[in-house]
């Protein structure tokens, strides 16, 4: 929160704050690692206290026989319900900075940790990690990382706290580091960030650390500030659970829910199940003060939206929508990490009710394979479950459900079940494929030698073995922008400047990929996706064998891009926006397109007759208007670095 | 992209659509104030373009404003709601009041008994809130389905784990869920969402000059119920209120915003929770515990 004065500040404000995205994070840590304080710096440096709550605070802080305010003591709320024998799974708490929104789920650290974590990491976005400094790795941050990863947070964040207790030193850190990363790499993670801070004294928590001149990366806020997440739901398989149905007169019967995952546009065929059948979207509608048809052209991932059909389905609370080509399995039996959370244990014998999505059903539990001993992260024999224990297990429905596994859709892997008795969530589990192997999740046993370790996808050589190889971490460089804009020019420019750096690079261009790999695509929507799908499929392998890579393809929506960062990978992607000017490029036009276009002999042309979505944070944005080929290469070189 | 709010508004919309399907009754709490404002905005996009599928319940203790009760009548009707009014009529009868009982004893007779009641004679199985849980410490934990007993008592060992969206409104007769579709909304949320969907809220909320009495740091309304103390004066101060409740019990604000811009704006300078407004919390410290493990919000 920042101050404002004037109305026209106050507009601005609120224009600038409604285009703001949020953040989700939980927190982790042992008792006395400095959580508390570190939320309690977090929220008084980014200034997200009020005051009469900081004089009351610091009245406490008084009370207490300190003479300066008790960071811990924002948070208070849950350690005096604690010692009160009160159980708290989470407290969710809300602060902001003009850059982003938060909701954190702070989650203390007690015996029921395992269940309050797992409740808080479900929706997060970034779990942080706390370590003491002094102390190192210790069974508590194991067995928080293999939580936060079998929730399926797509990123980790480290933060090592109390380095003003162990000098500042740097290689505390770094050492603390190549611990946590060796074990990360077990568990699959494949986000982990790592920042010094010192909550205490607020280094590296809002205010850069001057005590750590070493340390060049960002600070804690900077980080949660910046860090990309909209590429986290899964934009490509359209799941549409149907809440409910909205039938206020003959001639009007809409679906009302929430997109699961993925786009739908008006237009598109649809399949609904479990009736098989298939139509298309009529509308798609929203009521809109400022829109008076109240309707959309399409609705993505975590948008609730109510869709009307060309055709009287039979469709109800429960069905799902999906795409004819992209079907979840339909299926009563299935397998899934089940953590429990009940003070009685898992009975073999009840009939639980299943909450999957909007679906309900009963369930019965016919197999537990076996429990994960959490403080080992190794396997132990199954049986019934008990609080706080997580399982694999097989369970059998008496009706059919929609499933995707967990690990494809956070959005529809998951579920409750349900005491029939009490009606008590009783636990969480997360759908597996029933072939895959939970390694990643499991680390399996840590005494395994590594080798035994690795995924069966990857041979010998791992990437990072190459990376040292080469002196070279390959990247993709996806170049975006409209047609002239300059992305070919200055690739091929970009591409010769590192290959005579010796650089291992390659251009991958329309061209090349169209006649041959994608010679069976045309140019629809559909085709045109796919294509974008195989080129990063493509320089995802690039990378993986060491070799960087450029693509340059107008690429005009942000799903096209987001859906290419998630399979090259958030760390490898580097979006590159040729930010030219339509005016301009059209003035270019060297291939006379756009006056094609103009007169309408080329369809759905960028610029003319289809959108194009400018990137909002592209890692480089390059007018080549204003600048000459040397210098937007020197550009891309710098970022290269 | 999706927006904060868009996100907020998604999920608020997602929750009131499993209460309308997985309950037999449920009801939506109306106390009239801002944010029962965008609950019900909100109720109105989540079934658009049917028509709300629930009825609105308003817990009346006969001490709320004159302009609360013309704007609920007003808006209601204006969008086509099913209002039902209840009130404690035999406390009301007794002459219960703030100042002979103390502030608990009287929310204990007029709110929480009368909420009791009224959910019990229409048997509503859910009851829908605006509560938020950056309002106040004690509702930082509080579940999105907050599960009451028989005797509509929040019992903390009971409350169900809420993960990912997946929402449990199971209950046995007789018991009830509790649900606060805006839990994740903040203060300046709530203001921000009303500025850009244009609701209406009730004109309490912008600055005027009112008649009232400083008492301390307090401003104190004077109206019929307000009890003016041996050698206190009242006097016309530019004000407005921060949080509507009873009359007798919420304080007003030194302030000269008449536009929700403005409010916004002195949100942004004024720094104070909004709680610190009502004296009702004021009482003892961990009030609100007690009040809610009674069946209060
Ligand atoms: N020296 C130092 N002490 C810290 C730091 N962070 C927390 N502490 C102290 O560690 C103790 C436990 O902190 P607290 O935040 O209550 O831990 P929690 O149990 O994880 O919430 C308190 O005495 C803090 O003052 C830090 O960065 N440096």
């Amino acid at each position: 929160m920042q101050e404002q004065n004037s109305d026209h500040s106050i507009i601005k404000f609120l224009e600038d704050s409604a285009k703001c995205s949020m953040l989700r994070f939980s927190t982790a840590g042992s008792v006395d690692d400095g959580k508390s304080t570190l939320i309690g710096r977090l929220l008084h440096d980014s200034k997200n206290i009020y005051e009469d709550q900081l004089d009351s605070l610091m009245k406490r802080s008084v009370k207490r026989g300190k003479e300066s305010l008790e960071l811990a003591l924002v948070t208070d709320g849950l350690k005096a319900e604690q010692e009160q024998g009160i159980t708290i799974d989470v407290a969710y708490r809300y602060f902001s900075t003009p850059k982003r929104k938060f909701i954190l789920a702070d989650t203390p650290g007690h015996e029921q940790y395992t269940r309050n974590m797992a409740t808080g990491a479900s929706t997060a976005d970034v779990t942080i990690i706390l370590i003491d400094a002094r102390k190192g790795i210790v069974t508590q941050t194991r067995r928080h990382s293999f939580i936060a990863s079998l929730m399926g947070v797509p990123r980790l964040l480290v933060a090592v706290n109390k380095m003003d207790m162990v000098d500042y030193a740097e290689d505390v850190f770094v050492q603390i580091k190549k611990d946590y990363m060796a074990f990360a790499e077990k568990l699959g993670i494949r986000d982990v960030r790592f920042i010094p801070v010192s909550a205490l004294e607020g280094d590296n928590i809002v205010t850069p650390s001057k005590k750590m001149p070493w340390y060049h990366g960002e600070t804690l806020i900077e980080y949660l500030e910046n860090v990309y997440n909209q590429a986290d739901a899964n934009l490509v398989d359209f799941r549409f659970p149907v809440q409910c149905i909205i039938n206020p007169s003959a001639n009007f019967r809409g679906y009302a829910g929430m997109l699961s995952s993925g786009v739908i546009r008006v237009g598109e065929d649809v399949l609904a199940l479990p009736s098989m059948k298939k139509s298309k979207v009529k509308t798609i509608e929203l009521h809109s003060v400022l829109n008076k048809d109240h309707q959309l052209s399409e609705a993505r991932a975590n948008q609730s939206v109510v869709i009307t059909l060309e055709d009287q389905l039979d469709v109800g609370r429960g069905s799902m929508l999906v795409r004819p080509g992209n079907a979840p399995k339909v299926e009563t039996n299935f397998e899934a990490m089940v953590i429990w959370m009940s003070e009685q244990p898992l009975d073999i014998n009840k009939k639980y009710f299943i909450r999957h999505t909007v679906n309900e059903a009963r369930v019965l539990i016919t197999e537990v394979k076996y429990k994960i001993d959490i403080n080992a992260l190794s396997r132990k024999p199954g049986g019934a479950l008990e609080l706080n224990e997580i399982g694999r297990m097989s369970l059998q429905s008496t009706a059919p459900l929609f499933l995707d596994s967990y690990q494809a859709n956070r959005g529809t892997g998951n579920f409750i079940l349900i005491d029939p008795e009490n009606f008590a969530t009783v636990a969480a589990g997360m759908i597996m494929d029933r072939s895959s192997q939970d390694l990643e999740l499991l680390g399996a046993d840590s005494e395994k030698p590594r080798s035994q370790n690795l995924h069966h996808e990857s041979g010998l050589i791992e990437r990072s073995d190459r990376e040292q190889k080469f002196g070279h971490v390959a990247r993709t460089y996806w170049f975006t922008g409209l047609s002239g804009s300059g992305k070919s020019t200055i690739a091929k420019a970009f591409e010769k400047k590192l290959f005579e750096n010796n650089r291992p690079v390659y251009l991958l261009d329309g061209d090349n990929l169209r006649t041959g790999l994608n010679k069976d695509l045309g140019f629809s929507a559909k085709d045109r996706q796919e294509n974008l799908r195989r080129v990063a499929e493509v320089a995802k392998l690039f990378n993986e064998a060491g070799v960087s890579v450029i693509c340059a393809f107008i690429s005009p929506t942000v799903e096209d891009r987001e859906q290419a960062r998630k399979i090259i990978g958030d760390s490898c992607f580097i979006e590159v926006y040729l930010s030219t000017s339509l005016e301009i490029c059209e003035k270019r036009d060297p291939h006379l397109l756009y006056q094609k276009a103009r007169q309408g002999e080329i369809k759905n042309f960028t610029g003319i007759s289809a959108p194009y979505e400018a990137p909002k944070n592209p890692d480089v944005a390059i007018d080549t208007n204003a600048l000459s080929i040397q210098e937007c290469v020197a550009q891309l070189l710098r970022i290269s670095k | 992209m999706i927006t904060y709010l868009q996100q907020l508004e998604s999920e608020s919309i997602y929750i009131m659509r499993e209460v309308a399907a997985q309950f037999e009754r449920p009801v939506m709490l109306y106390s009239v104030g801002k944010d029962s404002s965008v609950l019900l905005h909100l109720a109105k996009k989540a079934f658009y373009p049917g028509k709300i599928p629930f009825p609105l319940m308003h817990i009346d203790t006969g001490f709320k404003f004159p302009e609360m009760y013309a704007f609920r009548d007003e808006y209601t009707k204006s969008i086509g709601a099913e209002l039902l009014v209840y009130r404690n009529e035999k406390a009301i009868a007794n002459n219960t009041n703030p100042y002979d009982l103390g502030t608990q004893q009287c929310c204990g007779q007029l709110k929480t008994k009368a909420l009791l009641d009224g959910l019990k004679k229409y048997n509503f199985d859910a009851a829908m809130g605006g509560a938020r849980r950056d309002e106040e410490r004690s509702r930082a934990k509080e579940r999105v389905f907050s599960f009451r007993d028989r005797f509509g008592q929040w019992e903390p060992r009971s409350q169900r784990p809420e993960l990912w969206n997946l929402y449990n409104g199971k209950v046995a007769q007789g018991e009830s869920i509790r649900v606060f579709p805006i839990s994740n909304w903040t203060e300046l949320d709530v203001w921000h969402y009303i500025h850009l969907e244009q609701i209406p809220i009730v004109p309490l909320y912008f600055a005027k000059k009112r008649e009232v009495v400083v008492r301390g740091e307090q401003l104190i309304p004077v109206n019929q119920a307000a009890k003016v103390f041996p050698g206190e004066k009242s006097e016309e101060v530019l004000c407005r209120f921060r949080t509507l409740g009873c009359s007798p019990c919420t304080g007003a604000v030194r302030s000269e915003a008449t536009s929700v811009e403005d409010i916004i704006a002195e949100m942004m300078t004024t720094r104070t929770s909004e709680r610190a407004t009502r004296i009702i919390d004021h009482d003892r410290d961990g009030s609100m515990e007690m009040k809610k493990r009674e069946g209060y919000f």
